[in-house]
């Protein structure tokens, strides 16, 4: 059988069970730390006892992608062909080419696969489709391309029949998907805020550590929540909608509760003044926010960039040059 | 009012129907569902499209094109702050 066959070129036994080295490497992962490092070897892997006529599966070596894969894959009997996308996902891989026609040829002919199964088919996660030919593949090494769901999850109902339902085939970004970004999110603003924080502290006090804190959260956290119910298409504008009432609320509880005994020429100025400062850092960060997202195009986040980027600098730098003025109206 | 602010009304796909031969591969392929299937492929919800190229990529007739890139905002950023063309950006 099979075992036999790859004598020269190693296949690597694989296991569908997770350990907890497993979940603290995903955990890691997650959290970006030391990003690209999370590799799995390239090469072949059998899952249970493939036959010749097992099923090929290929992916990323990327340690979440390669975990999802054969941990959605229990109890079945599989060939897992592990490319090199250098630790990168399959869809960012396939986005760059590397996980892409090339490579699955290469790896197709290294491996040896054609003399360790019977068949010529291997079945390639969906979103890896940016990145790879299908009938280049198939050309090149003679083995013909099937592209199975987005999601490993739904492999096992896919491989009884080797058809995916509509369902399979779409992407999805629910609120779970959108939850698990936003720590990574608010980390990556984490030292700024701080230091913003503290500096305006001395500048404006409580509400002004308040203004910058919520603005931040608001677009790293509440915006990945909110997306599909905030108002417009565009990631700015819905932003940028969210800073306002953010600004709004902030405005309502100084008023309320930090009430100082300024004058009410002084408290409009500032007033306005973070109105146009901090929606646009949310509306900024809600911005970046597209490239984490399942669908904006290129087009449309270009478009973005050329509508609002000058709109943004001007209020906010305009807000400042206010705040700045209204300090020294009393 | 919804109907402005919406940028990715306008992408770069490209069909040209009258070269399709009905293989499958686009709708197949498609993460949004921009494509129907048929005897022929329908463009059928083009503003969902995302230009990620899959469809372009895998079509053995040619049929399609797109102008495929990253929708990512800070990678635009970068490219630009690095003075490099923003349509240069890669993701990740």
């Amino acid at each position: 059988m099979s075992e036999s066959i790859g004598i020269e070129i190693p296949i690597f036994p694989a296991s569908s069970a997770l350990g907890w080295a497993d979940y603290w490497d995903h955990f890691l992962a997650r959290l970006r730390w030391k990003r690209g490092e999370h590799r799995v070897r390239p090469g072949l892997y059998s899952l249970g006892k493939p036959g010749q006529d097992s099923p090929v599966l290929v992916s990323a070596n990327y340690t979440l992608s390669f975990d999802a894969l054969r941990s959605a894959l229990k109890g079945i009997d599989a060939y897992i062909l592990v490319i090199n996308t250098f630790g990168v996902n399959v869809w960012c891989a396939a986005g760059k080419h590397t996980f892409g026609t090339e490579e699955v040829v290469e790896r197709i002919e290294t491996s040896e696969l054609a003399r360790v199964v019977r068949h010529r088919t291997v079945i390639l996660p969906q979103l890896s489709a940016p990145g790879v030919s299908a009938h280049i593949v198939k050309k090149q090494s003679g083995f013909k391309v099937e592209y199975g769901p987005v999601r490993s999850g739904d492999l096992p109902e896919y491989l009884k029949t080797h058809t995916a339902t509509t369902d399979m085939r779409r992407v999805r970004f629910g609120i779970v998907d959108r939850v698990v970004l936003t720590p990574v999110e608010m980390l990556g603003y984490l030292l700024y805020t701080l230091v913003a924080a503290a500096g305006l502290f001395f500048w404006g006090g409580w509400a002004a550590t308040l203004m910058v804190v919520l603005s931040v959260v608001g677009g790293a956290i509440l915006f990945p929540l909110l997306l599909p119910w905030l108002p417009t298409r565009d990631f700015t504008t819905k932003g940028w909608s969210l800073g306002i009432v953010i600004t709004l609320a902030v405005s309502l509880v100084n008023m309320l509760v930090l009430g100082t005994d300024a004058t009410l020429a002084h408290k409009v100025l500032t007033t306005v003044s973070n109105f146009l400062i901090w929606p646009p850092v949310t509306a900024y960060i809600s911005l970046n926010f597209t490239g984490a997202s399942t669908f904006t195009s290129r087009s449309g986040v270009k478009g973005e960039m050329i509508s609002y980027i000058r709109p943004l600098l001007i209020s906010f730098t305009m807000g400042i040059i206010l705040n700045i003025v209204a300090k020294f109206v009393h | 009012m919804l109907v402005m602010f919406n940028s990715y009304k306008v992408n770069t796909l490209e069909y040209k129907p009258e070269l399709c031969i009905g293989c499958a591969m686009c709708w197949t392929v498609c993460p949004h569902g921009v494509f129907a299937g048929g005897e022929k492929a329908q463009l059928v919800k083009k503003e969902a499209c995302m230009e990620c190229g899959a469809c372009a990529l895998n079509c053995p007739a040619d049929a399609i094109s797109v102008r495929s890139g990253v929708g990512c905002a800070s990678a635009m950023i970068k490219a630009a702050l690095k003075g490099k063309s923003i349509d240069s950006a890669e993701c990740c």
